[in-house]
């Protein structure tokens, strides 16, 4: 019986994929892939159908399947074009095989659903597992770069060091501060630390309370620590919520934190503008000559 | 109260979901920006709370509308531990956790309105109000 299904769906193997090409060009009048180019989406429906005819013909997933899917990932094919092809296909073979047997009963039915069903449904879960696998891959890879870019520490100056934060921080972000300022500050011998928090959306208790044990872990170590980039609305909440902050030093810009950085270590930006002028002056006369 | 809707709290990344839908419904009612930060601070403090003690639960959000007056009720909801003594855990630095202890009472300041009912072994519900002026 397996083997007659099989031999009717490959001996009409035209028939159907004309009736399955049919099908999908209907539904492409009305979704997604409206911006692929008709010559490109005719291509792809024929390798998709040929590729679901050589695993039905190998009695299981074949290599070209993998292939197939992967190219249609890198190209960014949307996954629902996959699946809804499959659908069709599954209607489409019932639909085929039943007009073609002379007995239609019911358990003569089933069995023919269990059959285009047992065709059908592997190639659909290698596709959906291909399609989530490279999602996952993704997520994964961009996990790493937010935690790249989640605690960075610039060396400004001998002795100066900054850390920028921007975007939420939750108890990991937290932990990968504390290690990276800590590390930072005696890597790079550095006398004063700003922690800028202008990026920051929020801060409640907990971050308020990170910030405090990083602080207080950098002056353990022999650092000063000035928390820089306070905006108005937060320094609101922070008072609200009954935060003392008294222990260091706050600033409202990155600016004003840098100038007492500076001052903390003897130093300070002077002015050379009056030189430029003499300089300038001294241009100017040569292209009078 | 014509709009409510709600954020299930289970991950830690979920209050910032949470955080961030409070902060959209309270510019859509016309706070400032002061005022969208209490509320995203308190509502991240409520949500925090539930994550740390409770496990799961969930933030909800109404919008209030009075006769001359519009604001934003959070009820923050969890089938929690409870809590055995509520007129402790208002008072400035108690902690169980080893934070500040600024919690509760901070957020209490933060906003309007503040209503807990808690029972050991059911959960904690606590209403804030915050209205516009």
């Amino acid at each position: 019986m397996d083997e007659r299904l099989k031999n009717v769906v490959l001996e009409h193997s035209d028939d159907i994929v004309n009736m399955w090409l049919k099908e999908v060009d209907a539904h492409k009048k009305n979704d997604y892939t409206s911006t692929i180019s008709e010559e490109m989406f005719e291509n792809t429906n024929r390798e998709f159908v040929n590729v679901i005819f050589s695993s039905i013909e190998k009695q299981g997933l074949s290599s070209d399947l993998d292939d197939f899917s992967e190219r249609l990932i890198n190209l960014g094919w949307p996954l629902s074009y996959l699946t809804d092809g499959m659908q069709v296909f599954r209607r489409v073979v019932t639909d085929f095989i039943l007009k073609q047997s002379e007995k239609v009963n019911s358990d003569h039915f089933s069995e023919i659903l269990r059959e285009v069903d047992g065709w059908v449904d592997p190639i659909i879960n290698r596709l959906v597992n291909e399609y989530s696998g490279s999602w996952e891959h993704i997520v994964s890879l961009q996990r790493v770069a937010l935690q790249e870019l989640s605690a960075p520490l610039i060396p400004v100056m001998d002795n100066i060091t900054i850390m920028p934060l921007i975007g939420t921080i939750d108890t990991e972000r937290a932990k990968l501060i504390m290690e990276n300022l800590l590390d930072g500050v005696i890597k790079h011998n550095a006398e004063v630390v700003l922690i800028d928090i202008t990026g920051v959306p929020v801060v409640d208790t907990m971050v308020a309370h990170h910030i405090i044990q990083a602080a207080e872990a950098v002056r353990l170590i022999g650092s000063r620590c000035i928390l820089v980039g306070i905006r108005p609305e937060i320094a609101q909440t922070i008072v609200n919520l009954g935060i003392d902050l008294g222990k260091f030093p706050t600033k409202s810009s990155l600016r004003k934190g840098f100038q007492s950085a500076l001052e903390l270590t003897n130093r300070r930006i002077e002015d050379t503008r009056s030189n430029d002028q003499d300089i300038e002056k001294l241009i100017d006369s040569l292209d009078g000559e | 109260m014509d709009f409510q809707s709600c954020v299930n709290i289970q991950k830690e990344w979920d209050i910032v979901g949470a955080r961030q839908l409070g902060r959209d419904i309270s510019r859509k009612i016309g706070f400032g920006t002061v005022d969208q930060a209490r509320i995203a601070t308190a509502i991240s403090e409520l949500a925090r709370n539930i994550y740390l003690y409770a496990g799961t639960g969930k933030v909800c959000f109404e919008t209030l509308e009075d006769m001359n007056k519009k604001g934003i009720r959070i009820v923050a909801m969890d089938e929690g531990p409870g809590i055995q003594d509520i007129s402790q855990v208002m008072e400035d630095g108690f902690t169980t956790s080893g934070g500040l202890g600024a919690g509760l009472p901070g957020v209490k300041r933060l906003m309007d309105e503040f209503d807990i009912i808690s029972h050991v072994g059911e959960g904690t519900e606590i209403k804030v109000v915050k209205w516009l002026r």
